[in-house]
């Protein structure tokens, strides 16, 4: 978090290393605690977390959107019923409930927030990143979302209308970026290879077929 | 409440940092962190309405000096206590003092994977027919409660449009509280940014929020 460049930043960096330390040590004692108890049994802690470290992210997303790209029965389907669409290949559960997919055209540009706290689609983009979850994203968002996707590299035509979608119910929702140009013939596959997680969240758009991720 | 997670449109808070290969998690404590916060959810004393109230009841400086998984924590400690699993002279001594209360809820490894696959839908019954249909213009109430609630400052006492009806949704502002499920009418109600941020903003700026019927009022 903080650079070692000088005296100052260097007590910076061991104050927030003790803080995280501190972290550490309350959430060890909380389980140790709640485990003593028998509320909560440690493996399925792990199991938790392996679900989402290795078996649930936006891998699973970007199979959606190659599928959506490629096959226009099943983009219909998902534009009218995402949660059904979703769960025939394999993906729902916790935080995917519900699902809407939005599809970016070249007039309309989808970005997705929870402004009130980090409703984030879990069974096809995995847990959110930090910055989804935290103030600048989630009160710029709203308000200011072209500065937003500038801050992400991106820059829409200025004609090009922006569409927010704050999460504040149990609605979930999955942006379906453009596909890029260049791409005919292209397996289910390598399509996937070019939707970023960012382009599922409208913070990014996918990639052309030679662009390095 | 309009307390410190009602973030949409507030200022000074910089700019975004997206890391490039961000990790999925940036420590081990953050692992844990979710994994048990899941898990004492299992065990069936709070709705997921309950523990976001938890998480924005927390001091103003005290969440924005968090990161998420710390506020979880915090948010945590505070559910098992409101609900007698947990008090201060056992996080003191680092060790249970008293047996647990929903022991017969625990979550077991074998369970888990299915408990997450299975998801919590939160849609209802319809009971009576929805009072909006997509196109009807409303406006949303000015209301500033004490509770829970998902209507954001930002779109109080504001004009929009009904977009989609989603159906019949358990109401977070009663269920957050223990008052039952109370389900309503859920509409997707869309904002001309003009509207939200006034001349300066964004004239191709939409926004919209999901919008239970009682946030609602015929325009």
């Amino acid at each position: 978090m903080h650079h070692h460049d000088d005296d100052g930043h260097h007590h910076d960096h061991h104050h927030h290393d003790n803080h995280l330390g501190e972290m550490a040590a309350r959430v060890r004692a909380l389980e140790t605690i709640l485990t003593e108890k028998g509320l909560i049994d440690p493996a399925a802690v792990d199991t938790i977390i392996e679900t989402y470290e290795s078996r649930v992210g936006p891998r699973n997303g970007a199979a959606v959107v190659a599928k959506a790209w490629s096959d226009p029965e099943f983009r219909a389907w998902l534009a009218r019923d995402a949660t059904a669409a979703i769960a025939s290949l394999g993906y729902a559960g916790r935080q995917g409930e519900h699902m809407q997919a939005v599809f970016n055209t070249p007039g309309v540009h989808n970005m997705v927030v929870c402004t009130l706290c980090s409703c984030y689609p879990w069974p096809v983009l995995g847990l959110p990143p930090v910055w989804y979850k935290s103030p600048p994203y989630r009160s710029r968002a709203v308000s200011d979302p072209r500065g937003v996707l500038a801050e992400f590299g991106v820059t829409l035509p200025e004609d090009t209308a922006i569409r927010v979608w704050d999460s504040t119910a149990e609605m979930r929702y999955l942006v379906v970026p453009m596909r890029p140009e260049g791409t005919d013939g292209m397996s289910g596959e390598q399509l996937a290879d070019l939707v970023t997680r960012n382009s599922m969240i409208g913070t990014g758009l996918a990639l052309a077929p030679e662009q390095p991720r | 409440m309009n307390g410190p997670q009602d973030l949409g449109g507030r200022m000074g808070f910089g700019a975004i940092t997206p890391e490039t290969d961000e990790p999925v998690f940036h420590a081990e404590w953050e692992k844990r962190a979710l994994g048990v916060t899941l898990a004492c959810g299992a065990l069936g004393h709070w709705t997921l309405d309950e523990s976001r109230h938890a998480r924005e009841s927390l001091h103003p400086a005290d969440y924005y000096g968090s990161s998420y998984y710390e506020i979880w924590i915090k948010a945590l400690e505070a559910l098992l206590e409101r609900h007698g699993e947990l008090n201060a002279e056992e996080l003191d001594a680092g060790q249970a003092l008293q047996p647990g209360l929903m022991t017969d809820r625990r979550l077991s490894a074998s369970n888990a994977a299915a408990a997450l696959a299975k998801g919590g839908p939160v849609d209802r019954a319809e009971t009576k027919p929805a009072r909006f249909e997509p196109g009807d213009r409303i406006r949303t109430i000015n209301a500033h409660p004490r509770g829970h609630t998902r209507l954001p400052t930002y779109a109080v006492d504001k004009p929009g449009t009904v977009e989609a009806v989603r159906g019949v949704h358990v109401f977070p502002d009663a269920n957050a509280h223990g008052q039952g499920e109370q389900p309503q009418w859920l509409y997707t109600v869309r904002f001309a940014g003009l509207d939200l941020w006034g001349p300066d903003a964004d004239p191709k700026l939409s926004v919209s929020i999901d919008a239970w019927e009682p946030y609602l009022e015929p325009a």
